[in-house]
């Protein structure tokens, strides 16, 4: 088992070098040259260097004088040295204005993820022990509405019902206008406030995989032999179900829901923007479109790690949780 | 052989019975046998047509078990059907459409213009026929008259006032009119009058004062009628009226037509005229006064063209126009037209890289899976969606033209979208070399290539369908979610995500529901039905699915 997490480690170690290789290539060849527009505003001020020279510098001080090959080293060292640069857009640490944003995407994700996870697992269960009956259509049906619906058409759906028709949130921003008058409880409220149709509709657009997964998994075991068997011993269909046939759907629920723990800290990059909360989607978003390049690198690595660790999790978990697999 | 005889006629009415062979599938084969041989006993008393006639035997290819599997499933027919529209609406609708996609349609718009403003005289005005009269001399009268004497002196000059008419004065000197203190207002119309001249002036709002109805001037005979009209042979040459009319724009000339119509709504307290003027175009004008200049300023209402945007559903526009002035009804066809040709070529790239590097991944295993493998996880790490931010971003950057936009959008979302094709195809394949027809290719020495390619990939079409059906919609979303953003298919062209763009402008949102609703309708109903298409697909390929 250590070896098999080591060899995975040092695979995704290689992979990671790759992707971010290809993320600074990318960025490196964005054109939106931020530096230049900076180095333009910075020789406007009176007595200042001319724009050539501020060009050098700045270019210097990003790494950009480089050719791609030795820049990214250069990124690479310091990256690894754990100075992730300051952003350019946010003039601050990249990992202090990271910190600020992450924890409210965390949070909004939590949520969503734990509401996710009891309407999914419940519902893809009642679809499958009624499989091919009107029940189980009316399931699968809006578990896929929710798969097909567009995050930005359904936000602003909501938008138009609750804020505009009925007036109970506000379209816009995670506090309300008289947020620093409020007491303690009050500001928590606020941002609670402001967070349910984020939070819905980040439940609506992802449970559908999840249930979809659940029936699926469920549908399986259900016609495992075992199954059979213990309803052939005269167990009651309620202790097959919820004893026998939901603890071995369980297992790849389980290590589905592992892997996607890491996903948690990825923010939602649509859903943020729509209702501007300034979670790391938001922010990450525009830093991309501001040309911040070592901003968007940050993020981008930190997403890769994200996946990597979450198919790490999963494939560790599928073999913690079920005995019967064996990890060559 | 043992014959069996069995009536056309059962066979008609239980045609679900038929035996079903399948060729590939030893699943279906053994099922298809089973059924063959429960036929069997149950038409034993049928000795007409052999076993093995075609007549006595319904023979189904693999191909049409599916279809019929997938047609007995009524919410993938729905969803087809839902497709089959779509595709209708998209492709046909724009040639049915009598609009353009680009067609930007003008309305007219009543514009309310300042056009004049209109004050009433209240003041005396002063005309002088001789220095004497002048400066203080000529306020003096004006004290005089508000103090109703008849005379006065100045400057060791005495001036006599006489009152000639209703706020007329005339101010005599040294035995001659010297001036004149009035408050109606004599206007030529005539190049040939000059209205500021002492005698034409005296003349004119004598005759319009007093009882005599003419006067004579530079040997020129006029009348005066009651409206002010001053007439020369019957023609009118100037007018006299209680009204300063000013134009606020220069090139405007205020008609008399046009003050006597004024001076009409005026007297008559109404508020808005109308007027035809020499072009024959006719013209509101709407009067309001301003207590606090104690003027009326009077507003022409013009009709502009201006580009229609935002117009509510009409007969002409079924669904309203857009923000640009364009018909709703059309963008969205061709905006479905781009979603859906964007949504196919990228799955045929993605599948295409897909199968060629799945194939080969499966087949010869070792390093070169490994390598491939590899490489498929280094494009499932890179995250795909702040890429496409990023690379759109470089696009606007670059001003790319946004037909060739579109290209490298869909070559960007193929490349990106291929690892989860290959993936899939590698892991079928996987399995099915280790079957016998491997072997046997392999036996009569067949090429590698066309191992893969002809014995291999066919097996892995179903899945392969499937996967592409949903990769459909969700390509689809995905270019939505670009487009709306702003980083995908560009204005002029029409995508149904950059027309949902237009609700990022509250004010949209909440009042011109019928610009984004419908593309978001659409959107929505076309990848639900090719999620529920491919779903459906799923369990047709499935023999062990039976519904």
């Amino acid at each position: 088992m250590g070896k098999y997490i080591l060899k995975r480690l040092l695979i995704s170690v290689v992979i990671l070098f790759f992707v971010a290789f290809i993320i600074y290539a990318l960025m490196r060849c964005l054109p939106t040259s931020y530096i230049e527009s900076v180095a333009r505003q910075r020789s406007m001020t009176p007595g200042s260097k001319s724009y050539e020279e501020w060009m050098a510098q700045l270019a210097a001080q990003y790494n950009m004088d480089k050719s791609i090959i030795p820049g990214f080293f250069g990124w690479l060292g310091t990256f690894l040295r754990g100075n992730f640069g300051d952003s350019w857009k946010w003039t601050v640490p990249v990992i202090e204005k990271f910190n600020d944003v992450i924890w409210i995407s965390f949070i909004m994700g939590a949520i969503s993820f734990f509401f996710e996870l009891i309407i999914a697992i419940p519902l893809g269960i009642v679809a499958a022990t009624h499989q091919n009956t009107n029940l189980d259509y009316a399931i699968s049906v809006v578990a896929l509405a929710g798969i097909s619906f567009p995050t930005f058409f359904f936000a602003s759906l909501m938008k138009l019902v609750f804020s505009v028709k009925l007036g109970w949130f506000d379209l816009f921003g995670l506090v309300g206008r008289n947020y620093n008058q409020l007491d303690a409880t009050g500001k928590v409220l606020d941002m609670a406030n402001h967070l349910v149709m984020p939070i819905v509709t980040l439940v609506v657009i992802s449970f559908g995989s999840l249930m979809r997964y659940t029936r699926t998994n469920m549908l399986e075991v259900l016609s495992a032999d075992y199954i059979r068997t213990a309803r052939a011993k005269g167990l009651s269909e309620k202790k097959v179900i919820y004893h026998h046939a939901f603890r071995n759907t369980l297992i790849p629920i389980v290590t589905i829901v592992g892997g996607s723990l890491p996903g948690l800290f990825s923010g939602a990059l649509i859903t943020e923007t729509l209702f501007g909360i300034s979670g790391i989607g938001y922010v990450s978003y525009q830093s991309m479109i501001g040309g911040d390049i070592p901003f968007s690198m940050f993020y981008m690595v930190f997403l890769a790690v994200l996946t990597l660790l979450g198919n790490l999790i999963a494939d560790i978990l599928y073999a913690v949780v079920d005995p019967r697999v064996r990890i060559a | 052989m043992k014959e069996f005889k069995q009536p056309p006629t059962h066979m008609n009415a239980v045609p679900q019975r038929a035996a079903e062979i399948t060729a590939e599938r030893n699943m279906e084969k053994t099922k298809a046998m089973e059924e063959k041989d429960r036929k069997a006993n149950g038409a034993r008393q049928e000795e007409q047509y052999s076993l093995n006639d075609d007549r006595r035997v319904k023979v189904l290819s693999p191909g049409a078990l599916v279809a019929k599997r997938f047609f007995r499933n009524r919410l993938a027919v729905t969803g087809l059907a839902v497709l089959i529209f779509m595709f209708v609406f998209s492709f046909l609708g724009g040639l049915v459409s009598p609009y353009g996609e680009k067609q930007i349609f003008y309305r007219t718009d009543v514009t309310n213009k300042e056009y004049a403003s209109v004050v009433t005289n209240d003041e005396y005005r002063y005309a002088s026929n001789d220095p004497v009269f002048s400066g203080v001399a000529l306020a003096q009268s004006g004290l005089a008259i508000s103090q109703d004497k008849d005379a006065y002196e100045y400057g060791g000059v005495s001036f006599q006032i006489t009152q000639e008419g209703k706020e007329l004065y005339s101010v005599w000197a040294n035995g001659g009119v010297v001036g004149l203190v009035y408050k109606d207002i004599v206007n030529a119309s005539s190049d040939t009058i000059n209205e500021n001249d002492f005698d034409f002036l005296y003349g004119a709002l004598k005759a319009y004062a007093g009882e005599e109805k003419n006067f004579t001037w530079q040997d020129r005979s006029f009348t005066v009628n009651q409206d002010g009209d001053v007439l020369e042979n019957g023609e009118e040459v100037a007018y006299i009226s209680r009204f300063i009319v000013r134009s606020v724009y220069e090139d405007v000339v205020i008609t008399k037509q046009w003050k006597t119509e004024l001076e009409e709504a005026l007297n008559d307290g109404k508020t808005v005229f109308e007027m035809t003027d020499e072009n024959g175009d006719v013209y509101e004008y709407k009067i309001s006064y301003d207590a606090y200049r104690k003027s009326y300023s009077v507003k022409q209402g013009k009709d502009t063209t201006v580009i229609d945007t935002f117009s509510s559903p009409t007969a002409e526009h079924w669904f309203g126009t857009d923000g640009y002035g364009m018909d709703m009804l059309t963008r969205l066809m061709y905006g479905g037209r781009v979603s859906l040709i964007i949504g196919f070529i990228v799955v045929f790239i993605e599948s295409f890289i897909g199968v060629i590097f799945g194939g080969i991944s499966g087949y010869f295993g070792g390093w070169v899976d490994n390598l491939i493998m590899r490489i498929v996880d280094i494009f499932y790490c890179i995250p795909s969606t702040p890429l496409l931010i990023i690379l759109g971003a470089m696009m606007d950057a670059y001003n790319v033209d946004p037909k060739i936009r579109m290209l490298y959008l869909m070559l960007i979302l193929g490349f990106l979208g291929w690892p989860g094709i290959a993936r899939l195809v590698r892991g079928q394949i996987l399995s099915l070399r280790e079957q016998e027809f491997m072997t046997a290719t392999e036996a009569t020495g067949i090429r590698v290539s066309r191992r893969i390619f002809r014995h291999l990939i066919p097996n892995v079409i179903p899945q392969l369908i499937v996967a592409m059906t949903m990769g459909l919609g969700s390509t689809i979303i995905l270019e939505a979610t670009l487009s709306f953003l702003g980083l995908g298919v560009r204005f002029p062209f029409a995508s149904w995500g950059n027309i949902i763009n237009a609700v990022n402008d509250t004010h949209v949102l909440t009042s011109y529901l019928f610009v984004w609703i419908p593309a978001g309708v659409l959107l929505l109903l076309t990848v639900l039905a090719f999620n529920i298409v491919g779903d459906g697909l799923r369990d047709a390929f499935d023999p062990k699915m039976k519904r």
